[in-house]
Formats: structure tokens, sequence, C-alpha cells
């Protein structure tokens, strides 16, 4: 069940994330942004709900994405620690933006070159998503870097607030290791690290040095954050089994 | 989403009888008003209250269903929603552009909201309480919308028509959305019921109330309506959108919280009991559940917004020295 385990590690990173910036609907810092956060969530969880959607054909269980994403406690989801991260302020939620961005956009397009027809199918909608994700959060790490003094100093504190957490978006799970209709996670981080550089290089911002790398949500080992975001998101649900919305 | 209403508007105008009399004929003549037209005064304030108070009720509105985006019942009805939510922050877009042809900017229509000066449709200042009110607003307050706005396509100032006929297509698309939640819940579990008929009870009377004060008491009606900014009564569309409804409901086996609704058979149309205009006025003037909510909000996303603002600003002109000075140096 590698396969099921690999899917539902890439559901949950979009579900998760898709989540969060749906949370800043109608409270943007500007209208244009109202209008564009809510379709990068869109964009999210349009393929979190085909992920796993096959993932429940994979498993042979009959659960369906609601059941995946409505009915499976926070000890059951694989997202990496970043995407749970809460928004913060607006610089934060820009930069985690990029930073899963420039992951998935190599990810999906190694994704165009897997022998499963799904996963293609999958990639290669997601890959334009990204692609544009990657440039608008860049452009906004790159005025609010470069901006104002205070923007500068909220932008640094964002990394070093989130770069801790980078490490895991190249790290699956031991049970979802060795899949062949997914890329190799660790194989996306050169280009990472060539997007992040020059985005920062022309944002004035620094790379920093992590003492203590975090990860843990692939082995279900979350922080606390994510606990309040699913009982938020599943609680009307839950309160209704077997009901039909 | 947004129904008549339109509130402390002044008409009044000072323009000579010759000036206005070729005004009125350009408009009899069905001719559209572009921005760049003489126009009098009071027409061009109208309008941009209209406008303006059409654009903040967006804005404002995308909050009480903003309130159900991270609680909807199942990832179909989550994307649904987010992106409904979303059009309605593009309808807020293209009516504030609408507005600034009429020479006011964004950002003092913004200030004014934030003030009180400026207001918007009442019906936001009520809470949304259940997943089922989601469904309501969709058929009963898009739907409201929808019956004041159809005519607005035909709105004598161009920008403002030609807004109204995208906004109409994405409306009518969210009242069907919203009876579609509607009729599920119907046909859902007793628990679905009765959420949706309680959703039903909370929102008819303030819905029946969004078409604005009845023709004897509306100040300013006539004047708009012989500038073509309005082309029916508020009592007009209310009794249509009441007679469009009803069935809607009744199909459903949903009740209406009104003893005295019943069918007319002379008139052809739904006689229906008296609105509470008290709590109409109370609302408007701050006295609802949510209307220190609604604008406190509003004024938080600004306000903390203020420094992503500047920031934006700071870095074009870094940009543009950048550029300026880099110039001469590419010459050489």
């Amino acid at each position: 069940m590698a396969l099921f385990e690999a899917l539902l590690e890439l559901a949950d990173d979009h579900l998760v994330l898709g989540h969060r910036l749906s949370e800043w609907c109608g409270h943007a810092p500007m209208l244009e942004e109202d209008l564009a956060l809510p379709n990068m969530a869109l964009d999210l969880i349009g393929t979190s709900r085909t992920l796993y959607t096959y993932a429940g054909e994979v498993e042979g269980a009959g659960r369906d994405e609601d059941a995946l994403a409505y009915l499976r406690d926070e000890m059951e989801y694989r997202n990496c620690l970043l995407v749970e991260r809460p928004n913060g302020d607006f610089a934060q939620t820009m930069l985690r933006q990029l930073y899963f961005a420039a992951f998935m956009e190599p990810y999906w397009k190694a994704a165009l070159e897997s022998p499963d027809e799904t996963v293609r199918g999958i990639a290669g909608k997601a890959v334009k998503e990204m692609a544009y994700h990657i440039r608008h959060a860049g452009e906004w790490v790159i005025r609010l870097g470069d901006g104002t003094e205070e923007s500068a100093r909220r932008m640094q504190e964002a990394v070093e607030e989130l770069h801790r957490y980078t490490d895991e978006l190249f790290h699956s799970s031991a049970a979802a290791r060795g899949v062949d209709a997914l890329p190799d996670r660790a194989a996306i981080r050169p280009e990472w690290d060539r997007v992040i550089g020059e985005i920062f290089a022309e944002a004035r911002l620094e790379i920093p040095q992590v003492p203590f790398p975090q990860q843990g949500g692939r082995e279900m080992q979350h922080g606390e954050a994510l606990g309040h975001m699913l009982a938020e998101m599943q609680v009307t649900h839950r309160a209704h089994p077997g009901a039909v919305w | 989403m947004y129904a008549q209403g339109l509130i402390g508007a002044d008409g009044k105008t000072g323009e000579s009888p010759e000036f206005l009399e070729a005004f009125q004929k350009r408009i009899d003549a069905e001719e559209k008003i572009e921005p760049n037209d003489a126009m009098p005064e009071g027409y061009r304030k109208t309008l941009i209250r209209q406008i303006g108070q059409h654009a903040h009720s967006e804005i404002v509105g995308m909050l009480p269903e903003g309130n159900w985006i991270t609680r909807a019942p199942s990832l179909k009805r989550k994307a649904a929603l987010l992106a409904k939510v979303q059009d309605e922050g593009g309808h807020g877009l293209y009516l504030y552009s609408a507005a600034e042809t009429l020479g006011v900017s964004r950002e003092q229509m913004t200030e004014e909201l934030h003030s009180g000066k400026a207001k918007y449709s009442s019906i936001f200042n009520y809470p949304t309480l259940t997943w089922a009110d989601i469904g309501i607003i969709g058929w009963l307050v898009d739907g409201a919308a929808i019956m004041n706005q159809i005519p607005l396509c035909r709105c004598s100032y161009g920008p403002y028509a030609r807004a109204m006929i995208r906004v109409c297509k994405e409306e009518s698309f969210h009242q069907r959305q919203g009876y579609e939640i509607v009729m599920t819940l119907a046909q859902g579990t007793p628990a679905q019921r009765e959420m949706v008929q309680d959703a039903l009870n909370r929102w008819w009377w303030p819905v029946l109330m969004m078409f604005g004060p009845h023709d004897s008491d509306s100040q300013h009606s006539d004047q708009n309506m012989a500038w073509k900014i309005k082309r029916f009564s508020n009592d007009a569309l209310r009794q249509k959108f009441v007679d469009a409804t009803v069935p809607q409901g009744e199909y459903l086996g949903l009740t209406f919280p009104d003893p005295e609704l019943k069918w007319n058979e002379e008139k052809g149309g739904y006689d229906f009991g008296p609105i509470d205009w008290d709590e109409f006025w109370r609302v408007v003037k701050g006295g609802g559940v949510m209307n220190r909510d609604r604008i406190r909000d509003r004024k938080a996303a600004w306000e903390n917004g203020a420094w992503v603002r500047e920031a934006a600003l700071a870095h074009a002109e870094k940009r543009r020295q950048r550029a300026a000075e880099a110039a001469p140096i590419a010459a050489e």
C-alpha cells in the first residue's frame, strides 16, 4: 500500500494548505489578494480531491474523498509540518506558499513522466497551477523583502519561523517510499534550492542556518496547530454521521 | 448580492433647466451615459452612492459566507463556497472600478465604509449560524439581489449597466447553487430538515426588507426612476420575488414564517403580512447583531494590511529608481 500512503501524503499537504489559505478569505490586505488567496486555495483543494479519490480507489476499502478528509483524526494525517503552520502575517503566508510551490512545481513536472496515467493527469493540471503560485508568492516575497524597513523585518522573521520546516518537503515516511508511480522527493532538492536562492537574492533575504530542522508530520506526529484546524474543518461533517450534503 | 434599499441618496442638482432637459432627452432615448459625458451633479452623486453601496455590500457580504468556508461539510461544498465568495469579491472589484469612472477613488469609498458614512446592504448584519444559512443565502439573498439587478443591466449609466451583466450571470449561478444546497438538506436527515427550516425562518423577513422601504416611504424614487438609475419600484420587485420564491419553498415541503402568506387569485400574486420596519431601520442604523463585527473585521483587514500595501509601493519606487539609474549606463 505504499502508493496509497504516498497519495495521502500529497493529498493531506494540499488540503491542509488549501484550508489555511481559505482562512484568509475576506481578511486580506487588499481586495486583489482577497481574490488571489481563494484562487490558490481552490487549486490546492481541487488537487487534494482528485488525490483523495484516487487514494480511495487504490485502497479499495470504499472510502471516498470526504471519508478520507473528514473522518481521519490528527494522528492519521500525513501532511508535512510546514503546511499546517498557522497563517501568521501576510509575509509568513506568502513564504509558506513559495516554499511549498517551489517544491511541488518540479515534483509535478517529474510526475508527468510517471508510468501511472492517473498521476500524469493530476500532474498535468497541477504543474501549471504551481508555476503561477511560485510567481505570485515569489513576487510578494521579493516586494516585502525589498520593500520598507518593516516589511523586510517581517519577511526575515518569516524566514526564521518557517525555514526549519522545509527539510520535510523532501521526506516521505518509510511506508510511502519506493513508489514507481511518483517522483522521488529527495531528487527535487537541487531545483528547489535554485528557485529559492534566486528569489531570496532578489528579495535581499539570507538563507538561514537551521540547527534543528523540524519534521514529524509524515509519521503522523504533528505540532499543536493541526488538531485545532481539523476540529473546525470536520465538525459539521462529523455532527451528522452518514448525512448527504 | 445586493438589492435596492438605496439609503440616503440625495439627487438634488443645480443645473439649468435647459441642461437638465437635454440630459433627460438622452435618457428617454435610452442612450447610455458614459464617464466623460456631461451629467447633472445629482445624477453623478446618486450613482456614486448606489454603486458604492453595491460594491461595499459585495465586500462585507464575503464575511457571513466566509464564516462557513472552514466548516463546510464536504470538499465539494467547500470548494463551491470558496469560489462563490471569491466571485463576490470580484463583483466588488469591478463595481469599485465602475464607481471610479465617476471620479471617486477606491480608497475614499473604503474610508467611507469604515467610518460608517457609506452604507451596505443590511442583510449582512445578520449572523450565519448553521450550514443551512449558506443554502438559504444563495437561494434567497442572491435571489432577491437578482430581482433588483436584472433591471440594472439596463441602467442608464453605461459602466454600471455593463458590470451588472456579468454580475447577474454569476448571481444566477449562485442562486441555483443555493437552492440545490437547500434541496439536499430538505431531502436529508430530520436534523438537516430542521436546520434548513430554521434558517428559512430566520432569513425570510430580513430578505423581504432587502427591497427597501415601501414606495410610499421611499424618498428619492421618482427622480431615480426618471433618470433610469432605477427601473422598478421597491414594492413591485418585492412582490415579484415573493411570487417566484414561495412555490420553490413549498415544492421542498418548507413553510414560510408568515401566517398571512396566501395566494390571491384576483391579483395573481401572494398576499403577505406586514414587514417590521422598526427592525429594518434599527439594523440600518447600526443596531443589528453583526453591524459592529462586520465593520471591525473590515477595518482590521485594512489596517493589518497597511504595511503590505506600503511595502508594495516602496518596492515599485525602488525598481523605478534602479531602472532610472541603470538607463544612462546602458546607453553608454
